[in-house]
């Protein structure tokens, strides 16, 4: 599979769950385990620039597709990516163990509907959960970026 | 959580599919998106020894206006579903209640198919196919055969699927799609919940011997067409009069989010506003 742009390749268990390929193989410690029952979120990845939640997904599925975590979606090590930028500025988070997967979450959806309203957001990022409620400045990140275009830059 | 051991198979056809399926028998279990059955691997109430990937077959992914019906591949997934044009068209109950499923995430990788397949009562499609009347495409060792919605769904995650076959399409008549309204009604408290209880109504145009199809999610051991309020539709009552028999006949489920008498109430409310938004006064 390719992950944040690299070809990667290993003989792994048929039960190694993707979260853990991806976080004990290739050291890949942004996507975090939450509930690990497909629920909060903070495990989602970009399956071909879709949010899927990588607890929920077997290594061996995802041989071939084309994947971005957190650590690859910055264009380049000095810029952030539209929507990390938007977070900063926002303050889209608290203690930041659900951002990763908010964020994906909100490029994946940005790019799907790149002019959303509120309401949209909020059924948007309904696959996420922040436990610390911090959940209006992370819509209003959103919305943020949004205006700013990010839906045709997620796309990248 | 990590899902007990397993042996993994690939499939490259439906065909290898099923001879895998053969090969291995009831220690077998299909995987399309994985997420009904990977949930339950993690904690160990499904322990399958050997998975069959069906989840590359793409020629099982696709919408398609058959003239009479539209038929849907199995794996076409719930977002695909959820905004198809030929379905938002022509069956727009399915694409509606397909953006209910769980969240983003899961419509992403979950497929129509998979969630039939599961046979779980609290699950939003399969009350959706038995209003919709859609018949089921399976393919097994001997051949194809279908099966009516109706006689799907056998028990508690149970169908009238046996070990070695593959569900492969599903095909909802036009006659039966809700031409002349429609519904899907969920109760739940967060967006990944199962529904408390949940309604899925069709209004027909002629064509059928009942004016509309209704089912229920989460009230019996299986999802459940509500014969009861079918009949009394048929029989002239009212939408209020026709929803007051949502519960007839049910024994729905007691959990931490609902008793059985609480849905049965709920029942009652959910089809009178799924009857009234489908055009019933």
């Amino acid at each position: 599979m390719t992950v944040n742009g690299a070809t990667q390749s290993h003989d792994v268990e048929p039960r190694l769950l993707l979260v853990h390929y991806l976080r004990e193989v290739l050291g890949l410690t942004g996507t975090n385990v939450g509930c690990d029952t497909s629920s909060c979120g903070a495990c989602t990845v970009l399956w071909d620039g879709e949010s899927v939640k990588s607890c929920t997904v077997l290594a061996v599925q995802a041989d071939g597709a084309e994947l971005t975590t957190i650590e690859g979606l910055a264009p380049g090590p000095d810029r952030m990516h539209p929507v990390q930028e938007a977070f900063r500025e926002h303050h889209g988070l608290q203690c930041g163990y659900c951002t990763p997967g908010m964020v994906l979450a909100a490029v994946s959806f940005l790019r799907e509907n790149p002019n959303p309203t509120e309401r949209e957001v909020r059924h948007g990022i309904e696959g996420n959960l922040c436990r610390c409620t911090g959940y209006h400045n992370i819509v209003e990140s959103i919305l943020a970026a949004a205006a700013g275009g990010a839906g045709g830059a997620g796309a990248s | 959580m990590i899902p007990a051991k397993f042996d993994y198979e690939r499939a490259a056809s439906v065909e290898s599919a099923v001879r895998l399926l053969a090969t291995y028998g009831e220690d077998a279990k299909l995987l399309a998106g994985g997420h009904s059955l990977l949930p339950l691997m993690k904690l160990r109430l499904a322990r399958p020894s050997v998975l069959v990937d069906i989840g590359r077959l793409r020629e099982l992914s696709y919408v398609r206006d058959e003239g009479s019906w539209v038929s849907v591949g199995a794996l076409t997934r719930h977002r695909d579903v959820e905004t198809s044009d030929v379905l938002r068209a022509s069956v727009p109950l399915l694409a509606a209640a397909a953006a209910e499923v769980g969240d983003p995430q899961v419509r992403h990788r979950g497929t129509i198919g998979g969630s039939l397949a599961h046979g779980d009562p609290a699950s939003d499609l399969p009350a959706v196919v038995l209003a919709l009347s859609a018949t089921l495409v399976v393919h097994g060792p001997s051949g194809v055969r279908e099966i009516p919605a109706s006689e799907f769904f056998a028990g508690f995650l149970e169908t009238a699927l046996a070990d070695d076959e593959v569900l492969t399409e599903i095909r909802i008549p036009k006659a039966t799609a809700g031409a002349g309204g429609w519904s899907f009604q969920k109760f739940n408290r967060r967006a990944q919940d199962w529904a408390i209880v949940g309604v899925a109504a069709a209004r027909f145009n002629g064509g059928s011997s009942v004016p509309a199809g209704v089912a229920l999610v989460n009230m019996a051991t299986t999802p459940v067409r509500a014969t009861a309020v079918e009949s009394a539709l048929a029989g002239g009552a009212s939408a209020a009069e026709a929803a007051a028999h949502a519960a007839d006949g049910l024994e729905p489920p007691s959990d931490l989010n609902a008793s059985p008498d609480y849905r049965r109430h709920l029942a009652t409310v959910l089809v009178r506003r799924a009857l009234e938004e489908a055009g019933f006064s």
